[in-house]
């Protein structure tokens, strides 16, 4: 690389290097997300995941003759939540089409989606890049169905096709092609999902399919025009997406850069090879032949109605972020960790409902959790709700941490203790005797035989000040690890005559 | 307006309708036909006009969530001409 290169590369990260310069990736995605319902878009049957074959479906599901949709309000409601939660433009008038192919788990042979006007338009997510926040545009967010599954390994022949899956209200949301590395796709998506956990319009699901992304994927030289792009279908987990763009846009490269060009087509990611592949059959089946639903008027609200809908939003994830920041004096990667996920916020929250001192304590309480408490779950795969050790507890060690009754070593033999065996951590310290010592005349006893013990180091501390440590360490022993260390540092100084 | 040969046959590939060589010739007069006769609506000036959606003043009917159908797997698959074990089955499709 030459110097002109490496600083550009230094300037703009994102680049990928090729064998004729620099490219640049551009990216935009399509996210399904599956509504929060317990009915499904159109029909009385239950959204529950894993039911027995075609247990939850209806004959408007199965499509058959002479069967109305009706729409099902709340998945209205979950879609214009989360247009809310997107800072989005909401239409208060919106229209239903058909989107026509032939599948076997279409019995239809058309979704119901929405084509020319969408419920929720123009929005944005911000998300956090390596050079700071950065916002990517949503371009619609509309309402669909979801089609059925068909099964391929039951049989040498023929597929099994349930439809349990039919009819379940989607949202697909469509980003802007804003992005420009696998990085900020994938913080993209990461906070998108956090967004519909919040809300509560999406379980953000991605092992059960509940959320999967369409990624769009096109290479271009840096400032230069926009290359054809291709549509990686269907990828199921943020890990992938991130690979997938990877591979894809390294592929897209390398073709050009040996004097071919990319064709506009729908593509698979498959994990196993780590590869994407073109989905050929796919192209035809694009001329989709849209036109307005004739089962179903126009969908139209007033705005009273969003109005009382917004009333009921939580707080998001990044007002709670800045309000952390504000309040706890917690750094902005802290808070992020926090608010990442709901419940994890939820039980900081509690700790810090539950401490005496908040202004005092919060920041140290956030260090707690983050560090000792996320730590330990994670190790253990336990999840936050599942905690061993409640809010309360947590707060309770957060308290004789900033009160000072007990040193930081001490407090995490309480952590231990309380996680293992339960328990008020203020009785634990005075059942067990591990108060500090905060008395100093009990310090300065400590101090002098330590002193007195070793006139070897005591000559070697005058000469080099930073042996101090080896004083502390010695003393902290003697003491059980439950003397002030701030007590014993300045005693030692005294005693030995070092500023 | 002019439906050529190639349109037809994409139409009825699209549309899962298999048809001859003689049926798609016959196809051709017949839907440039249908999109001449429609084509007639054209002259009409509709410059401002909202697309009509009802006749009668009424609003989309809404239905609350509430779980009120399924659990009739077996009416599900009652019709069709093969299933097992509740499941649809079909020719094999995989991509």
């Amino acid at each position: 690389m030459n110097v002109e290169a490496k600083a550009a590369e230094a300037a703009n990260p994102n680049l990928i290097q090729g064998a004729t310069g620099d490219w640049e990736v551009i990216i935009g995605l399509e996210v399904h997300a599956q509504v929060n319902s317990h009915a499904k878009l159109f029909s009385g049957a239950s959204t529950e995941f894993g039911g027995a074959p075609n247990a939850h479906v209806s004959l408007v599901d199965a499509a058959m003759p002479g069967m109305l949709p009706v729409i099902n309000e709340e998945c209205v409601a979950q879609a214009i939540r989360t247009g809310l939660g997107l800072k989005a433009q909401i239409n208060l008038r919106s229209v239903f089409d058909r989107k026509n192919y032939f599948y076997p788990d279409l019995p239809q042979g058309y979704q119901i989606s929405q084509f020319k006007s969408p419920i929720v338009g123009e929005g944005e997510i911000e998300i956090d890049t390596d050079g700071g926040p950065k916002r990517v545009g949503i371009e619609r967010l509309h309402l669909e169905q979801d089609a059925g599954k068909s099964i391929h390994d039951q049989h040498p022949e023929y597929s099994y096709v349930d439809l349990n899956r039919s009819g379940v209200a989607l949202m697909e949301i469509v980003s802007r092609p804003d992005m420009r590395s696998s990085k900020e796709a994938q913080a993209y998506v990461t906070k998108l999902r956090t967004i519909l956990r919040y809300l509560g319009t999406c379980d953000g699901d991605m092992e059960k399919g509940n959320l999967r992304a369409d990624v769009n994927v096109s290479v271009r030289k840096p400032g230069g025009e926009l290359g054809t792009r291709c549509e990686i279908k269907n990828v199921n987990s943020i890990r992938f997406i991130g690979q997938a763009i990877e591979v894809e846009a390294r592929r897209q490269i390398d073709i050009i850069e040996d004097g071919g060009t990319i064709d506009q087509e729908t593509r698979l990611f498959d994990p196993k090879s780590g590869q994407t592949r073109s989905m050929r059959s796919k192209e035809e089946a694009h001329d989709y032949r849209y036109f307005p639903d004739p089962d179903l008027l126009p969908l139209e609200f007033d705005q009273a109605y969003v109005d009382e809908l917004a009333k009921g939003l939580p707080e998001l994830p990044d007002e709670k972020r800045a309000r952390f920041i504000k309040e706890y004096g917690l750094s902005a990667y802290d808070a992020g960790v926090l608010v990442a996920e709901r419940s994890s916020a939820d039980y900081f929250e509690a700790v810090i409902a539950a401490l005496d001192d908040p202004a005092r304590d919060g920041k140290l309480a956030a260090n707690w959790v983050i560090n000792e408490l996320f730590g330990r779950l994670n190790k253990e795969g336990t999840a936050i709700e599942d905690s061993p050790i409640s809010a309360a507890q947590l707060a309770g060690i957060a308290k004789l941490i900033g009160s000072q009754a007990i040193s930081g070593k001490i407090a995490k033999d309480l952590f231990e203790i309380v996680w293992s065996e339960g328990g008020d951590p203020a009785e634990i310290v005075e059942a067990r005797g591990m108060k500090q010592v905060t008395d100093t005349s009990a310090i300065e006893k400590a101090v002098d035989e330590v002193i007195a013990a070793n006139p070897d180091q005591v000559e070697k501390v005058k000469a080099k000040p930073t042996m101090i440590g080896w004083f502390v360490g010695q003393v902290m022993k003697a003491s059980g690890g439950k003397a002030n260390p701030q007590a014993v540092n300045e005693i030692l100084k005294k005693r030995l005559g070092i500023d | 307006m002019q439906v050529d040969e190639a349109t037809v046959r994409r139409i009825a590939r699209l549309a899962r309708i298999k048809i001859t060589d003689e049926e798609a010739k016959g196809l051709e007069a017949e839907l440039s036909g249908i999109l001449d006769w429609v084509e007639q609506l054209s002259e009409v000036n509709t410059d401002g006009v909202e697309p009509m959606t009802r006749v009668v003043p009424i609003s989309l009917k809404k239905r609350s969530d509430v779980v009120t159908d399924g659990e009739k797997a077996d009416e599900i698959v009652a019709n069709a001409p093969l299933s097992e074990d509740d499941y649809f089955v079909v020719p094999k499709v995989v991509e």
